[in-house]
């Protein structure tokens, strides 16, 4: 092997092990939180944590599963609400967004994107908290669909402009009008990446707290009804997280490793739908 | 130009111009292209043959910038007259491009009902026997009759393409503009289509843009030679190939130059 081919060879085998071990240091990061969860939290778990709700404090036992339930319904709320919107914002910006209105919207997007989540929550308090005089599930949702919509606009966006521009033409060629191009050939042929858009905004949204401090409020008691303070998974993790009480610390970490299971298996679902995309689109 | 009598007029344009901007890419084009014939448009890249067909079907004006001016002339109206619709015009000029484009969300079956449904209501019977009658012409029934609701996408390249004739053929246009059909295909494929156009000018007057010479001089009755945007000739195809008119022309499609 002359020099040159050596040095090569071995800038070559630097590379990649060092790009190995980064991508460890990545991976690290999330095997340590499930591993952290699964030791401190895994013990708690059994079938009243699921089907009780919190006991008063200094009492052991009970469960979570008014926070269980109160996380399902104001992140599917927050779904129902945010997913119409941001969808139609992020076809509206691939097909019709060339203009200044499209350029406001994108740029309106990008700071809704980019503003903290905390800041979100005391605008839903503002507008929803204040005027209906009371916390409630329904405005926890509207902090959360504030907070999808941009995200989804903009993955919507970046999904439809995917579709090959010979498609649009094909579709056009064909006599089909504008509109119908757009939802039946080029939405259609983006669907399996805007869903994917959907539930990793869903999953991000799953996990915020700050939202829902001034909004569902938290609650200790099981309740359906949206327009009453609600119990959330992370709003639970944080008040018993930060409480003075042993019991509580175990049942924040089962919490935690609940919302976190939560989270992974809308991000695999995700992935999932992704991957049959490429085995039928492409 | 060379309409033998007993043929109908479909398609002419008169002075047609199509610009980018204001970069011309189709100068004050006249053209006619007698019903039930090929017509073969030749000419090196960037000659404005492509923009030409997209003038006819009214495509050309959906990239951003584009516009046109002069007529085209389908059955003596004018196509680009204010209260045309372009939708309903696009149903009655049907086209196939470079590359297959078949919807990839949909079956072989949609794909060629996909024209048929926006065309108003029709029966399921009338859809079946529409796709089937489609997929005929385009030489396609014997391979797919079994797997009609597989993926498209599972067909090769010549039949992804000879999918898209179907398409553009199942809701009955009047004219079928082909972009240099084959020329994402292999030998074979090439060959297939080439049958299909005679097959196919029995029902459609047939405009084909086309790189290739030998393809031009195979499938076409007649044949336009555009050059930097112009119509330089348009002739028989025999005779175009054998006895040109015009020195450019000649060192065209003798290989001198393109």
């Amino acid at each position: 092997m002359s020099s040159r081919a050596l040095r090569r060879h071995l800038i070559s085998r630097l590379m990649t092990a060092l790009v190995v071990v980064l991508c460890s240091l990545a991976v690290l990061a999330l095997v340590l939180i499930m591993g952290n969860l699964v030791i401190k939290g895994a013990s708690s778990i059994d079938w009243a944590f699921f089907t009780k709700s919190p006991v008063p404090a200094g009492q052991t036992g009970g469960g979570v599963a008014n926070a269980i339930v109160g996380t399902g319904i104001i992140v599917g709320l927050a779904a129902l609400i945010g997913v119409p919107v941001g969808v139609g914002a992020g076809l509206y910006l691939a097909e019709y967004g060339s203009g200044k209105l499209g350029f406001i919207v994108r740029f309106i997007a990008d700071v809704l994107n980019g503003t903290p989540s905390i800041v979100v929550g005391i605008v839903a308090w503002t507008f929803v908290v204040r005027p209906m005089h009371r916390f409630s599930a329904l405005a926890g949702s509207v902090a959360l669909a504030v907070l999808m919509i941009p995200m989804l606009a903009r993955t919507t966006e970046e999904m439809v402009r995917l579709v090959p521009h010979s498609l649009r033409e094909a579709a056009l060629a064909l006599g089909y009008p504008r509109w119908r191009t757009s939802l039946k050939v080029v939405a259609r042929t983006a669907l399996s990446g805007i869903v994917t858009g959907c539930l990793v905004g869903i999953a991000r949204v799953a996990g915020e707290t700050a939202p829902l401090l001034f909004t569902a409020l938290g609650n200790l008691n099981f309740t359906l009804s949206i327009t009453q303070p609600m119990q959330a998974l992370s709003l639970q993790i944080y008040v018993y997280g930060t409480g003075p009480f042993e019991e509580w610390h175990r049942l924040a970490w089962a919490s935690a490793l609940v919302l976190m299971g939560l989270v992974l298996s809308i991000s695999l679902t995700a992935r999932w739908v992704t991957r049959e995309r490429h085995g039928s689109v492409r | 130009m060379v309409a033998s009598a007993n043929t109908r007029l479909r398609l002419e344009t008169v002075k047609l111009t199509a610009l980018f901007g204001k970069h011309r890419a189709v100068r004050d084009v006249s053209l006619l292209f007698p019903a039930h014939t090929v017509t073969a448009i030749i000419g090196p890249s960037g000659c404005g043959k492509s923009t030409l067909l997209r003038c006819l079907n009214r495509m050309h004006e959906l990239t951003p910038d584009a516009s046109v001016v002069g007529e085209v002339l389908l059955d003596d109206i004018n196509i680009y007259a204010p209260g045309v619709n372009p939708v309903e015009l696009r149903r009655r000029v049907g086209m196939v491009f470079q590359r297959p484009t078949p919807f990839p969300t949909m079956s072989i079956y949609d794909n060629v009902a996909a024209g048929l449904r926006v065309n108003g209501k029709r029966t399921h019977h009338d859809v079946d026997e529409a796709v089937a009658r489609a997929l005929q012409q385009a030489a396609l029934w014997d391979e797919v009759k079994d797997r009609l609701r597989t993926s498209a996408l599972a067909l090769s390249g010549g039949q992804q393409q000879r999918l898209c004739i179907a398409r553009a053929v199942a809701p009955r246009p009047e004219i079928l503009l082909l972009d240099e059909p084959t020329a994402s295909l292999d030998p074979a494929g090439t060959l297939r289509i080439e049958e299909l156009c005679h097959a196919l000018k029995r029902l459609y007057t047939i405009v084909i843009v086309t790189h290739n010479m030998q393809q031009a001089a195979r499938v076409s009755d007649y044949t336009a030679f555009m050059y930097l945007g112009s119509l330089i000739e348009v002739s028989r195809t025999d005779e175009i190939f054998t006895k040109p008119k015009m020195e450019q022309t000649e060192a065209y499609i003798t290989g001198r130059f393109g």
